[in-house]
């Protein structure tokens, strides 16, 4: 019951902050003139005010349930969207279409973006699967390598074709371009969390292990295939959309799995509604911080989340640091289980 | 459960040749042998974690490929040295996967008496709400074994389960094996390291080495001085304790 709670008062927390975020601004809102049904206060509301909103929320949300169901399938507390290559592979998904298809609608993007992001994001895990990593920390290192590595080829070949200033716009996220009819695949994260929900329990029993998996009858190789195309999927709607934010998908599910423990049923509101109050809020200070101009709500959750993530680093190093170790999960994907490997821990 | 002719390689080397057994059910039977006979692998291939390269595992006279592995997972359990159980799940939470097989998701009024009464079973109760990484190994072994119960399968295969459990948890668990199978009549398959475990609490011992069956039999057939140290290659001497062959080993 008291986990109940904590989700009720992260909802109404969340419901106050969206009501206000309504009215920040470089225009001011006024209630009174809505109320009224002054035409053009309407207009701004409708047309940048609530998708700018729903934007937020649907990433937020997003990219800590993309980043939660990474974790949860790698067992891995480091891996998420940014250091499991997702974001980068997205861009070049999305720099693919700049290149081939130069009249490509978004969706035409969003397509590419899909494919390339679910593609980085299985080519990453079945990396990080082939290799014992003596320790867990090894794998978001490994993935972040991998991504600047996507990253990098994206950049020389937006160099090499001039695309440099066309693909900006993805690589550093914000919501300042969000307006009614360009934002609109975002809202693709809405039922890419429920299907999430409706997995919760098969993919906390892949994270158990392939032995424990297949001992409930559960298809591990489908299930994980699955889980990590529904997380890539999320992160490419929103890096269409928004561009990069990196450190969500990290640091949200793994605040609320301090608190809340790892079983997704019990844990995915909360980090859905977590994330969005995180990026809510980052979204608030950057517009007020320099107003009227505003700041990328990637610079903002960048400063943020490295704070919190080495904070976090240093809170799993010296806490458990069992609890981050790798041992297990690599060995029940090794051909052979090698029984001696346990004792390492 | 029928065994037939399992055999399996790796990289062109025969770990498991042509093994034939059945497994007597409403028993316990323990695989023993030394590193590298392949009770292991036999253990994996039976409970369909590994497959098999030849041969075949009946159970009620269908190869365990063609069952559905959900309909399987209600009849057969392995628990192995290999789940990540590191996890920040509860005991509760842990013991309800149990019922995954039946129920998928949502846990009807039967499944959660059933997961009451396998936590019971384990003497969990105080325990059920904590967190897996809070536990002691023997806790959460037992755990496991609670989850097992709650998976309500005919056949309990356990990989080595005294691995890492001191005297006391590893006793306490083979206690454990001896009531699955007297008070709950399921049949329980146990790969164990230590021999004397495997005599006190098995009904049946199947001994392997190289790769092959070298003994099969009750208890005090399989037990004796001439065929361990056939086995293992080292002195054995066997007196009997409570009725029991115990084997000494220098």
């Amino acid at each position: 019951m008291k986990s109940n709670r904590i989700t009720a008062v992260l909802a109404a927390i969340l419901a106050i902050l969206a009501a206000v975020s309504l009215f920040v601004g470089v225009i001011d809102l006024e209630l009174r003139a809505l109320i009224q049904g002054d035409a053009h206060t309407w207009e701004i509301f409708l047309l940048s005010r609530l998708p700018r909103l729903l934007a937020i929320l649907c990433t937020g949300a997003g990219m800590s349930v993309a980043g939660l169901i990474m974790q949860q399938l790698c067992s891995n507390k480091f891996v998420s969207p940014t250091t499991g290559a997702t974001i980068s592979s997205a861009q070049l998904g999305i720099l693919f279409a700049l290149l081939f298809l130069p009249n490509s609608t978004l969706w035409g993007r969003a397509l590419f973006a899909f494919a390339a992001a679910i593609a980085g994001t299985w080519v990453f895990v079945w990396f990080i699967q082939r290799i014992r990593f003596k320790d867990a920390v090894m794998v978001p290192l490994v993935g972040i390598m991998f991504g600047n590595v996507i990253g990098g080829v994206t950049s020389y070949l937006a160099y090499q074709y001039e695309m440099t200033q066309a693909l900006s716009s993805w690589l550093v996220g914000h919501f300042s371009l969000v307006i009614k009819g360009r934002y609109e695949i975002v809202w693709l994260t809405a039922p890419l969390i429920v299907l999430a929900f409706v997995f919760a329990n098969h993919f906390n029993i892949v994270g158990l292990g392939r032995d424990f998996s297949k001992n409930l009858g559960v298809p591990y190789n489908l299930v994980l295939f699955m889980g990590l195309s529904i997380s890539a999927m999320i992160t490419a709607s929103v890096v269409v959309v928004v561009g990069s934010i990196s450190y969500i998908g990290l640091i949200v599910p793994n605040l609320v799995a301090l608190f809340k423990g790892d079983k997704i049923r019990g844990t995915l509101a909360d980090t859905a509604l977590f994330g969005a109050i995180f990026v809510l809020v980052c979204d608030m200070i950057g517009r007020v911080v320099i107003a009227p101009y505003e700041l990328p709500i990637e610079l903002i959750v960048g400063i943020l989340g490295s704070v919190l993530f080495i904070g976090l680093l240093f809170y799993r190093l010296r806490n458990g640091r069992k609890s981050i170790r790798l041992t297990a999960p690599a060995q029940s994907c090794c051909p052979v289980p090698a029984k001696e490997g346990g004792c390492e821990a | 459960m029928k065994i037939q002719g399992l055999t399996k390689r790796y990289q062109g080397r025969t770990v498991v040749n042509g093994v034939s057994f059945s497994i007597p059910k409403g028993k316990v039977t323990s695989l023993i042998g030394p590193n590298g006979a392949g009770k292991s692998t036999v253990m994996s291939m039976i409970s369909r974690l590994i497959a098999q390269d030849e041969g075949l595992v009946e159970l009620d006279g269908t190869h365990i490929g063609h069952w559905k592995s959900r309909e399987l997972a209600r009849r057969l359990a392995i628990l192995t040295q290999s789940n990540n159980i590191q996890m920040k799940l509860t005991v509760r939470e842990l013991v309800a996967f149990g019922r995954f097989p039946y129920s998928g998701s949502r846990l009807t009024a039967e499944d959660t008496e059933i997961i009451d009464r396998a936590i019971a079973y384990m003497e969990l109760e105080e325990f059920q709400d904590r967190f897996l990484d809070e536990l002691s190994g023997g806790q959460r072994q037992r755990a496991l074994i609670a989850m097992v119960i709650a998976q309500d399968t005919e056949y309990i295969l356990l990989d080595e389960p005294t691995n890492n459990l001191d005297i006391y948890h590893a006793t306490n668990l083979m206690k454990t094996v001896r009531r699955l199978c007297d008070e709950l009549g399921k049949t329980v398959i146990l790969v164990l390291h230590e021999i004397n475990y495997a005599a006190f609490y098995s009904d049946y011992i199947c001994a392997f080495k190289d790769g092959g069956i070298a003994k099969f039999g009750p208890v005090h057939e399989v037990i004796t001085k001439e065929n361990l140290s056939d086995i293992y290659g080292v002195e054995f001497e066997v007196q009997t304790v409570k009725g029991r062959p115990l084997s000494i080993y220098y």
